[in-house]
């Protein structure tokens, strides 16, 4: 009997053992499951959520902390919330930034929301970096940005008063390392999600447009106007961007090869990412390179500024003619419905917020 | 009892730690592999974004994209006794991603008198809601009817006044939106593979003939049909004329 008690007793064990990685006393924070709009449910594919960081309470508030602390960069003067302010929705309204010693990037600091609904994981304008984890390494230690090094900022947040205790809580570490930085901000970086516009509004039926804003969306699909969906979503693609690299024609000699530097493709010369269209009226400067200052600029260059060049895409059509020859009225209706894409509830969020 | 008892837990650990599969010696699992070729040379996405290619009409061009969906594969038996697949597959040549398709049920091992599948949806399939081909951005405007692209196929030719020009063929359900309403006709089509004999785990080739597209029975001008094919309902009866030889059953593997 006692035998057959102990075989018992080892199979358990074995069950045990073979079927759980946890032991009883691990650390775990407390779960926070991405809150995902009604639209977002009902039309795309789930977010993506890292298994080796989950999204905690714990987590989020610590990645919060970090984006807004200045502890994060080389002189203690700039936190990621510098070039990316939550009033302009994550970006900066300077074409470039500065770093903390005045240098000044080559590019348009990125807006931020929905990044967890990118799907390829591709990150900066030149998708250089996979992953929104490894995209947090990259300005810390950017000389032209934060221009700090991870060895003094992890013995900076391990001798800060409050940091040790908030990465023990959200990690169950004790040793605060870069990896555990970027895991918070990612983690922080996730719960940005903008989905409350008027047209948000619109699909859900809570309200309706204005008939600018309506025959700017007609605009929008038509593929003998503007043709804007193919690369920027429609109603059913929430996300309006599709989170490709394209060269939408800027210039007829590219000198900022984007994508093509990083994968040393010729091909890929000129391509950057398509910018999602949410939030526009919050995130002038555009393009890569913040070139244009207004909605007017931008819709110009589609209408009649395009530059040929070997990499335009194919979508960019009539570039022989300039672009796609949009009357006035087209132009102003677009830029209404531009507009109904802006979410001043995301920017006006006070989880978001510096407080 | 005692040994019921051991039975019984040694049960639990391999239910808990392993997926069911029931297996039976008379299934088989089919995979069907996308090859590309332009009348006959091999094509891959490494052969995309130069000037490779010369059509029917004799414009050289290139391919940038080529994205296309299949659905309802169907192993039809002589008796009736169909084998359809509830799937569909969004083959990416561009990116290299579902180039291969295994579906998860399994086909009895036998003689079957057609193997096909649908380019493209059906209307019943059409104006579904598929989260996955959303994200892919893959819909179709709701000005021209709304449900989802057959196929993006893009590049760059060489056009009348020897300058590098853009296209963009893309396949949809004919749509007529001049008038107050929408008038459609229906451009998926059913691809026929021809009869087959399974007996043991099958891989299929489908072969596109890519050049397809631009030869039969519409020798196809790109300077004059070259972009703003959506809206253009002739070109989508002539694109969907085109796409009945396009499909070829390669080599099975068995």
């Amino acid at each position: 009997m006692k035998r057959q008690i102990k075989y018992t007793c080892f199979l358990l064990f074995i069950i045990c053992s073979n079927c759980s990685n946890e032991s009883l006393d691990q650390y775990v924070p407390t779960p926070s499951p991405l809150q995902i709009p009604q639209l977002f449910q009902d039309k795309i594919l789930a977010p993506i959520i890292p298994v080796n960081n989950p999204q905690t309470v714990e987590g989020i508030a610590l990645g919060k902390k970090l984006f807004f602390d200045p502890i994060l960069s080389g002189d203690n003067t700039q936190a990621c919330a510098n070039c990316h302010a939550p009033e302009n929705a994550f970006t900066d309204i300077s074409r470039f930034s500065n770093g903390i010693d005045g240098s000044l990037g080559n590019r348009n600091s990125m807006p931020i929301f929905n990044l967890a609904w990118n799907y390829d994981e591709k990150f900066f304008w030149d998708g250089r970096v996979f992953s929104l984890e490894h995209q947090a390494f990259q300005p810390v230690t950017n000389p032209k940005e934060m221009k700090a090094n991870w060895v003094d900022i992890s013995l900076k947040l391990q001798e800060h008063t409050e940091y040790p205790t908030l990465f023990q809580q959200a990690f169950g570490a004790s040793t605060i390392d870069s990896i555990l930085v970027t895991r918070a901000i990612a983690q922080f970086e996730r719960t940005l999600i903008s989905a409350n516009s008027r047209f948000d509004k619109h699909l859900l039926a809570e309200i309706t447009l204005t008939a600018e804003e309506l025959e700017g969306f007609n605009v929008f699909m038509d593929e003998t106007r503007g043709d804007c969906f193919h690369c920027h979503g429609n109603a059913n693609n929430p996300l309006w961007t599709d989170n490709i690299f394209h060269n939408n024609g800027l210039d007829a000699v590219v000198t900022d090869l984007g994508l093509g530097e990083v994968t040393g493709d010729p091909a890929d010369n000129g391509k950057f990412k398509s910018p999602s269209l949410r939030n526009l009226a919050f995130t002038a400067p555009y393009m890569h390179d913040g070139r244009f200052n207004t909605l007017e600029d931008v819709i110009n260059h589609y209408s009649e500024g395009l530059q040929s060049s070997p990499t335009i895409d194919p979508l960019m059509k009539k570039v022989a003619q300039g672009g796609v020859q949009l009357s006035p009225e087209d132009k102003i209706n677009l830029k209404a419905f531009l507009l109904s894409l802006s979410d001043e509830t995301f920017i006006n969020n006070p989880d978001f917020q510096n407080q | 009892m005692k040994k019921i008892a051991s039975i019984f837990i040694m049960g639990i650990v391999f239910m808990s730690c392993s997926s069911d599969k029931n297996e039976t010696i008379t299934n088989l699992s089919a995979t069907l592999n996308f090859t590309h070729n332009w009348d006959g040379a091999n094509v891959s996405n490494s052969d995309f974004n130069t000037i490779n290619f010369t059509n029917a009409n004799g414009e050289e061009l290139s391919i940038e994209k080529l994205r296309y969906l299949i659905s309802n594969i169907t192993f039809q038996k002589s008796n009736g006794d169909d084998i359809k697949i509830d799937a569909y597959v969004l083959v990416d040549v561009t990116n290299n991603l579902n180039m291969s398709f295994s579906p998860s049920v399994e086909i009895p091992t036998g003689t079957y008198s057609n193997v096909s599948f649908t380019f493209g949806f059906d209307n019943e399939d059409n104006y579904q809601n598929y989260p996955d081909l959303n994200s892919a951005s893959w819909n179709v405007p709701s000005m021209l009817g709304g449900g989802y692209h057959f196929m993006q196929l893009e590049g760059k030719f060489i056009d009348n006044v020897a300058a590098e020009t853009g296209y963009a063929y893309h396949t949809i359900r004919a749509v007529d939106n001049s008038g107050a309403e929408l008038v459609f006709q229906d451009t998926f089509f059913t691809v026929n593979l021809g009869p087959v004999t399974l007996s043991k785990d099958s891989t299929f080739e489908i072969k596109m003939n890519i050049a397809e597209w631009f030869k039969n029975p519409n020798q196809w001008d790109l300077n004059i049909l070259g972009s703003m094919l959506m809206p253009n309902f002739n070109a989508q009866v002539m694109m969907h004329a085109n796409g009945q030889n396009v499909f070829r059953l390669g080599e099975i593997i068995q």
